[in-house]
């Protein structure tokens, strides 16, 4: 067992981890929050998505024990004081989910795309213009979240309507 | 958000359990934690087979850190044979795992070893040594046409066969004829939530949170593997992370947590990988479909022939009936239709999502397109003119069929202008093609039953054990009971996924909706005439009234809820009998897609640039979730005209493509903008509630549309699906 400390959604957590324990399974586990999903464990289909240090990753591939000091943000810190983020309250409105069980993953991506853009960091589909809030990029940008269910069109319009806000 | 007291049902309410989904607050089978801790089980999969267990060496693994138990055929408590007993059907009968020294298929597990942790219990898996002897085995009914057989049954279908009128005359004397066959690729349902369950022992009682669509039977399962009461069995399922047929039924990991709670004495999970799931969960099966087809020199079909040849998992009586909807597309002077099926010894083949039209439209209504290229009519007008005025095999009268309607709305709002030349439209240096098809699917009704119980305080609470597989069903049957008993929506709390609520046949074949919320509005109607009759007795003579915050509004005065119904409260049982509704009658969901695909010209890459629906499903529940039911079921259309093939090695049986990177579903940049359009409507021989079912209804017809647009593309028609660019790249036009 490995010690660690790292933060979650604001709170600090010293742990003593089996070094074999991804960090969805420390979240999920060890930790007992259940909003990150485990839909494949390879890193393929994007439910375990988490905010570490401000970018998004893939939580099941990713080793908890390499995440000392890190700060991690999971769907449940999205919301705040009990407030639901504008991107929670854009997937509830648009019907941006089905079955629900990619939407943590989904959320926490969309979340940190909406950064990734204002930084103006480049994907695939950018364009001499540079980077832009388009339907194209957003699309690009989600297509390492799978959703079975088929709320794909809806996920790029909840996203469209709160590209622009600030929190 | 107060939504109006009158008309609730058919609005685009936001689903009800919206906010528990984005907050991670839905509590999925996986997540369900147990005072006390959960042990976990890990799954150790035959290598090989079929065939025998020749040693199975399991003392290092139980000799590693944090190991409860390893449970193998020697060591599991007692069970029924697998498939007993033989007349309740593959969802009730006995699902026995781990049963003797036989492996049926490839991946069955052999082992099944309980930790404290999964890690431990992942690692311990590794150091289980097992050696099978093998025997030959059936792994593709194509290179055993020789042990095809007629099932005793075809899923959906009252007949296997049909043989309605002459086709070798009609055919024969034909103008134009058609005479083609295809192949489809299995395929996984992947729902986004692998199997999970997790599984404990109160006494005698088993009670399991499980991932799981239709409750009631997975309870007889359980009963009749384990041999234990029905009563003795709970299901819990709040939420389940996506079904499309996969959780019809209970499957290994479902089974196996069971016993190894019992063995254990403590809850146990067990949670397929998502490897597992290719081997441990079901699968749909590859089929030969061959069809002949026949029409007179203007375009009138004469003669139709569908035939069908797949793999049946041995000792699994499942059938899928891709001519299913060859039966009621279109009127022709004969159609026969055909199911043979092999005994394999593969994993489970059973329903996914639209069993026999996903595959069976996608078949059928290429060959449509084709054969109305020979005869020179557009296929909008071929459609138009083979349309039948009664079910062309039944010969019953249709319940409701509005498919015209769906083709002229379609054509208009998509802009259809008749074909151009294969191969001759081009942006740049794609290829652009256009294409078209119809979605049929059977509407269905089954037996349901609800509860409903009004407290004093104005609230509702309706009890069923449906489940909502992201379908929608806690919202809308909120909106049904609101609207019934012209009560805010807000006031209503809808609680499913729980066996010992009242039994309904769960969620499957678009049923769920119509027959769930037929029960249920019948249990508020009930509990509206029981509270008329309070009101009557308190001298308020009423023909209508609303409710709202524990008062009765009537005949303009306000009346305390607790002064009619006390303390106790009021409560209603409501139920839907299937054999009262659509009697002789053929009763389908209709619609037509468009769509438009670009394909490279030096590669051969097909993109869907465009997808257009129009569908017919009576009345419309809840406009935003049919909404988006539809579309999830055209990407699904996507996938299966384009990505989706589960790729098995045919010497050994086992599939290769076990994960996302190998089994591709559509991610969000494969799927353009969509557009749906729904028909008003209202079914009036399909159900108390005029709606039809929707759940499966995109999937129909958005595969053939883009087949047949990737054919007006580049000239080539594919006749395997799905259609990759290897398909078309050396067949491309010199452009």
């Amino acid at each position: 067992m490995y010690p660690l400390m790292l933060t979650v959604n604001g709170t600090v957590h010293d742990v003593e981890i089996d070094p074999r324990r991804s960090l969805l399974d420390l979240v999920r586990e060890t930790l007992g929050l259940k909003g990150p999903k485990k839909g494949c464990d390879h890193g393929q289909c994007g439910a375990c998505t988490m905010i570490v240090n401000g970018r998004r990753i893939n939580s099941c591939l990713s080793l908890a024990v390499t995440h000392e000091g890190d700060t991690v943000i999971t769907v449940e810190g999205l919301s705040e004081a009990g407030e639901l983020h504008p991107l929670q309250q854009a997937f509830i409105d648009k019907d941006a989910l089905q079955c629900g069980f990619c939407t943590p993953g989904q959320l926490c991506s969309a979340a940190a795309l909406v950064d990734e853009i204002r930084e103006g960091l480049p994907s695939v589909v950018t364009g001499e213009v540079g980077v832009a809030m388009t339907n194209e990029e957003i699309r690009e940008r989600m297509s390492g979240n799978l959703c079975r269910c088929g709320a794909y069109n809806n996920i790029v319009e909840a996203i469209r309507t709160v590209s622009g806000d600030k929190r | 958000m107060e939504q109006s007291t009158s008309k609730i049902i058919g609005e685009p309410m936001n689903r009800v359990d919206g906010p528990a989904k984005v907050t991670g607050r839905a509590e999925y089978a996986g997540d369900h934690q147990v005072e006390g801790g959960i042990a976990e089980g890990f799954i150790v999969e035959a290598p090989a087979a079929p065939g025998k267990i020749v040693a199975l060496d399991v003392a290092d693994a139980e000799a590693a850190d944090g190991v409860v138990s390893v449970l193998t055929y020697k060591t599991v408590p007692q069970q029924k044979p697998y498939g007993s007993p033989e007349d309740e059907g593959r969802f009730t009968q006995s699902h026995a795992v781990l049963e003797n020294d036989r492996v049926r298929h490839f991946g069955e597990p052999v082992a099944l070893v309980v930790a404290e942790t999964l890690e431990q219990a992942r690692y311990a898996a590794s150091l289980v040594r097992v050696e099978i002897e093998t025997e030959e085995g059936v792994f593709n009914a194509l290179d055993h046409k020789d042990q095809a057989e007629k099932p005793d049954s075809v899923d959906g279908l009252d007949e296997v066969d049909t043989q309605d009128g002459d086709f070798e005359t009609q055919f024969s004397q034909s103008t134009h004829k058609l005479e083609v066959s295809y192949l489809t690729g299995a395929q996984h349902a992947s729902a986004m939530e692998p199997h999970v369950t997790v599984a404990q022992w109160d006494g005698e009682t088993l009670i399991v949170h499980m991932a799981i669509q239709i409750v009631a039977s997975a309870v007889s399962a359980y009963a009749n593997t384990l041999g234990i009461d029905e009563a003795n069995v709970r299901i819990i399922s709040p939420f389940t992370g996506g079904g499309f047929g996969s959780k019809l039924g209970v499957h290994n990991e479902a089974i196996l947590a069971a016993l190894a709670a019992k063995q254990c004495g403590k809850a146990v999970r067990v949670a397929q990988t998502r490897r597992n799931l290719f081997a441990n969960g079901p699968h749909r099966s590859r089929h030969l479909q061959e069809l002949k087809l026949g029409a007179d020199a203007s375009g009138k079909l004469r003669a139709v022939r569908h035939s069908s040849l797949a793999s049946m998992a041995r000792n699994y009586p499942f059938a899928e009936a891709p001519a299913s909807p060859t039966r009621a597309s279109y009127a022709a002077d004969a159609i026969h239709t055909f199911h043979r099926m092999v005994k394999a010894d593969i994993p489970k083949v059973d329903s996914m999502r639209a069993p026999g039209e996903a595959i069976g439209t996608l078949t059928y209504e290429t060959a449509i397109d084709e054969l109305a290229e020979m005869c020179g009519v557009d296929p909008v007008e071929f459609r138009i003119l083979n349309e039948p005025t009664q079910d062309p095999t039944s010969g019953h009268a249709f319940a409701d069929r509005r498919l015209l309607d769906c083709i002229r709305t379609g054509a208009a709002k998509f802009g259809w202008s008749g074909r151009v030349k294969p191969g001759s439209r081009m942006a740049g240096r794609k290829l652009v093609g256009r294409g078209m098809a119809v979605a049929i699917r059977p509407n269905t009704l089954s037996p349901a039953q609800a509860e409903v119980k009004l407290a004093a305080d104005g609230r509702l609470v309706a009890r069923l054990d449906m489940t909502d597989i992201g379908t929608g069903t806690y919202t809308i049957l909120t909106q049904i009971a609101a609207e019934t008993l012209s009560m805010p929506a807000s006031q209503v709390l809808v609680q499913l996924g729980d066996s010992r609520f009242p039994e309904t046949a769960g969620s499957g074949g678009s049923f769920g909706a119509s027959s769930s919320g037929s029960a249920l509005l019948d249990a508020c109607a009930k509990l509206k005439s029981a509270l008329s009759e309070r009101l009557t007795e308190s001298g308020v003579s009423a023909n209508a009234f609303a409710m709202k915050d524990g008062r009765v509004l009537a005949n303009g005065k306000r009346i305390e809820l607790a002064d009619l119904i006390g303390a106790e409260g009021l409560s209603a049982d409501g139920a839907v009998d299937p054999d009262n509704h659509a009697k002789g009658q053929a009763d389908y969901s209709y619609g037509v897609q468009f769509a438009e695909v670009e394909v490279d010209a030096d590669t051969g890459e097909i993109r869907v640039r465009r997808l257009l629906g129009v569908f017919d499903a009576g009345r419309i529940l809840n406009r935003k979730t049919a909404r988006s039911q539809l579309m999830g079921g055209m990407i699904f259309g996507i996938g299966g005209a384009l990505l989706e093939e589960s790729l098995m090695d045919d010497r050994f049986g086992s599939f290769m493509t076990r994960d996302f990177a190998e089994y591709h579903i559509a991610v969000n940049r494969d799927v353009p903008d969509l557009e749906v359009h729904i028909l008003d409507g209202y079914s009036e021989h399909s159900n108390p509630l005029g709606s039809k079912g929707i759940g499966e209804l995109g999937i129909c017809g958005a595969g053939p549309a883009i087949a047949n647009a990737v054919h007006e593309a580049t000239g080539v028609r594919v006749r395997k699906f799905p259609v990759h660019m290897e398909d078309l790249l050396d067949r491309l036009p010199a452009v």
